[in-house]
């Protein structure tokens, strides 16, 4: 184990004995994200860089707190791509950060969230051991499934050190094409498109007006493009970017933005406010003052769950109340990986 | 072991208490049928079989075993090939058979909700009409349940592309072994909290049992073409699965067959493989009209400048269907061959493939058994198939320790001892070669926290410590001894 590995592990040793909790921290870039977590700064940023890619096994391995620009960047001079499109929300942002906070871009609902592109990864549990799970290849079902567990858990689990990577190959061809129409009926058509054989990689309905990304061989962009008719955006990049980051208009001032993950048919919301539809429908982003309650009833009858994504002066928690018995159970998890909860304490759900 | 028929008596009467004498099944020759699944080296039967109609049955079913310390195994279409469904002489097999309904199919959203004894296969047959399909297709999807799928995260020959049963699952209805009901995933993409629901999936009945799953449902392609290659060569035929994926193509399957393979399936199915090559890769295409004659145009001339002697394109959909057929016959043909063969699911790097294969040959050699090896190219996932024969004494046992020996090279390649047909009984020597004592412990707590008695298919998947350091001494590892911190006996 290396001297940075085994000087975390002496941390968590020592916060685990005295019982302090620690507040793991990579870039910074995702500090909104979440409730707030108790504790001390447990900076993990220095372990970084990339272990192995081997473009041809479509496997990137890099350490937690490798900037995620660089390693896109290292993937794009191979001509391949993270398919899950993550957020970066700054240029801070790190790989570590980036699978534990476990979010997914504009391609989520074609190519697949964060947890399907993790393979493997390496951590410290809540009593400082160096543990592996997964590997570097695309299938094993050796042993429980701890690398996608892990992804999303806002740290409370762990401390990823390293993690393995499935790689896309970039598209060939892109293209962005746009019209106006009325939300319920952009949504209408996101599902119709998403039942055919179509290369449709990102929808988004904003400000009245539906985008739709189409990627893959030329030709075949080309002849869908036909298919599917409006105008072609200029800046196309630039566009789904600034809805992956939120520097899209739609996300400014700095009320609360809430993030509804629903079935992607579910009808017009009935709240008050400003939204974005993403994914096909299956993502809803909501600018309301409406209380936290209201909200989460809407998404619970949708199928669904509501983020406090961006507290906005709302004091409600960030994520969706469980029900008791899957709430003992995360208790129960969180108990077997970390024992003296010194880990994010509180950031997920106050329990924990 | 004999039945503890007092015991068996008291199980029995518990769960006639809510179910139809009928479906309590305890004498030997009702029992019997369950005695093993696919993996039948391994045969054991249960002391109860308890077969629910509807999930309140099973719910009650875990609750009565838990109240008693009963343990339980939970068994779909019993054609698991690691012997997950493995019955315990003093458990009781919970067989989710009758729960084979699907519940309903929602053509606008593309999801079905289906029951855990739902045939693969049909899930697809009732999208159909809808233009819809569920994408993972083990090659067993004609008998194979969806609830066993996703207790064994199963893939198939499209996993590369369209993902693992992991990948295209969004809910599932779980029975904790206290008899609750907790729903994972939802509606949506994603789901409150952490990520149980792929915690769940691949964990091979040992954390709950799915009582109610939601798939989705993927576009029917508009169509598909298939590019057969023969080499002389199998590391040539491996250096050309490299330079399809470095020319940025994804195809929906990628499968290699050796020569031995090929001269088992050629006489039986006619599907036009040449057996004079070392090794022949089929590679599909699918998609759009225009993506797709893209696509199968790069491949070719791929397969050609990577040393392919022969390279052909399927002309219809008949002869891209006679391709496969060949491929999929792979296991019964070999079959043909020899009175027993011993399938191995590990998975390696594929650059490593050459290499791996020439220690298979050693080892053929070493063992006196033949190995045919199929090969999911795509992904890795590579299918030895050891021929023996079970009535000559001995051969079994060389056929499996032939297996673990192939397990091990894959672990030392940077691979994995099971890809996709899970651990059961079969693998669990073989666990303790690919992981440390601290992951084992870290598997073992996560047990604990779904089910503290360890009531639920115990013994399977995850080896007790105990266990490995037994094992160990046989097995040192690069000189090394895998537990030293363990008592030695």
């Amino acid at each position: 184990m290396d001297t940075l590995i085994q000087h975390f592990a002496d941390t968590i040793r020592a916060a685990t004995e005295k019982r302090r909790p620690l507040r793991i921290r990579g870039g910074g870039s995702k500090d909104f994200y979440g409730n707030a977590a108790a504790g001390e700064d447990f900076d993990v940023t220095g372990h970084r860089g990339i272990i192995d890619y081997e473009p041809t096994e479509l496997v990137i391995t890099a350490r937690a707190g490798t900037p995620l620009a660089e390693i896109e960047a290292a993937m794009r001079g191979h001509g391949q791509m993270l398919g899950f499109e993550p957020p970066h929300f700054g240029g801070s942002a790190t790989l570590g950060g980036c699978i534990a906070a476990g979010l997914s871009g504009p391609r989520r609902a074609a190519a697949g969230a964060a947890r399907d592109f993790v393979l493997g990864l390496r951590m410290l549990d809540g009593r400082g051991t160096d543990l592996r799970f997964g590997g570097q290849v695309m299938k094993n079902v050796a042993g429980y499934d701890v690398s996608r567990l892990m992804t999303g858990s806002l740290g409370t689990l762990g401390v990823i050190l390293e993690v393995s990577l499935k790689a896309l190959p970039l598209p060939q061809a892109e293209l962005t094409l746009s019209c106006e129409l009325p939300r319920s009926e952009a949504v209408e058509l996101m599902n119709a498109w998403a039942g055919q054989p179509l290369p449709v990689t990102a929808t988004c309905h904003v400000e009245k007006r539906l985008y739709v990304r189409l990627s893959g061989a030329e030709s075949a962009v080309r002849a869908a493009a036909k298919k599917i008719g409006g105008e072609e955006v200029p800046n196309a990049a630039e566009f789904w970017s600034g809805v992956r980051d939120h520097r899209d208009l739609f996300f400014s001032g700095d009320g609360p933005v809430w993030r509804l993950s629903l079935a992607s048919t579910a009808p017009e919301l009935g709240l008050a406010g400003h939204q974005m539809v993403e994914w096909g429908g299956a993502l809803r982003w909501l600018k309301t003052d409406a209380d936290a309650g209201s909200v989460r009833k809407v998404a619970r009858e949708a199928g669904g769950h509501a983020t406090l994504f961006r507290r906005g002066g709302q004091t409600a928690g960030a994520f969706h109340p469980l029900p008791e018995p899957l709430m003992r159970l995360h208790r129960r998890v969180k108990q077997a990986m970390d024992p003296a909860g010194v880990f994010n304490p509180g950031r997920l759900y106050p329990d924990f | 072991m004999p039945v503890d028929l007092e015991r068996q008596r008291a199980v029995c009467a518990a769960l006639r208490a809510f179910m139809p004498a009928r479906n309590v099944l305890f004498e030997r020759e009702d029992v019997t049928p369950y005695e093993c699944d696919g993996l039948s080296a391994y045969r054991q039967p249960p002391m109860v079989v308890a077969l629910p109609e509807n999930e309140s049955q099973v719910c009650e079913i875990l609750e009565t075993c838990h109240a008693m310390r009963v343990p339980v195994v939970a068994r779909g279409a019993g054609t698991g090939l690691s012997g997950g469904a493995l019955p315990l002489g003093n458990g009781v097999l919970l067989s989710l058979a009758k729960l084979k309904n699907i519940l309903a199919i929602d053509a606008p959203a593309r999801t079905a909700r289906v029951q855990p004894g739902v045939r693969n296969l049909a899930i697809s047959e009732a999208a159909a009409p809808h233009g819809l399909y569920y994408a993972p297709d083990p090659s067993s999807q004609i008998a194979c349940s969806i609830g066993g799928n996703v207790a064994e995260n199963s893939g198939g020959v499209h996993c590369l592309k369209y993902g693992l049963t992991v990948h295209n699952i969004l809910k599932l209805r779980v029975a904790t072994i206290e008899g609750e009901i907790v729903e994972l995933g939802g509606g949506g993409l994603d789901a409150a909290g952490y990520d149980l629901m792929a915690l769940l999936t691949g964990s091979e009945g040992l954390l709950g049992v799915v009582t109610e799953i939601t798939v989705k449902l993927l576009p029917r392609p508009e169509c598909a073409q298939v590019v057969l290659a023969a080499f002389d060569d199998v590391g040539a035929a491996g250096e050309a699965v490299a330079n399809v994926i470095a020319a940025g193509i994804i195809p929906a399957g990628m499968e290699m067959m050796d020569q031995p393979a090929t001269l088992a399936v050629e006489p039986f199915v006619n599907a036009g493989y040449p057996t004079d090559a070392a090794g022949i890769l089929l590679c599909e295409s699918d998609g759009t009209r225009e993506e797709v004659a893209d696509e199968i145009a790069r491949i070719e001339k791929i397969m050609q400048d990577s040393g392919a002697h022969l390279v052909r394109v399927s002309r219809d959909e008949a002869e891209r269907l006679k391709f496969w057929a060949g491929r999929k016959a792979a296991f019964p043909a070999v079959g043909r061959l020899s009175p027993d063969y011993y399938c191995m699911d590990g998975t390696i790097p594929r650059r490593r493939l050459a290499e791996v294969l020439r220690g298979i040959a050693a080892m053929e050699k070493n063992y006196g058994l033949r190995c045919a090896n199929v090969f999911h190219a795509g992904d890795g996932n590579l299918h030895p198939l050891i021929l023996y024969d079970a009535n000559d004494p001995g051969q079994l046992q060389r056929a499996e320790l032939f297996g673990a020996e192939i397990l091990k090279l894959c672990i030392d390649v940077g691979g994995t001892i099971t890809g996709e047909h899970g651990v059961g009984v079969e693998k669990i020597d073989s666990m303790c070669v690919q992981f440390g004592a601290a992951e084992l412990e870290a598997l073992h707590a996560l047990k604990r926290a779904f089910d503290e008695h360890e009531l639920l298919n115990p013994g399977k998947a995850v080896p007790t410590l105990h266990r490995c350091a037994e094992f160990g001494r046989m097995h040192v590892h690069s000189g090394a001894e895998k537990f030293p911190e363990l008592p030695r006996f």
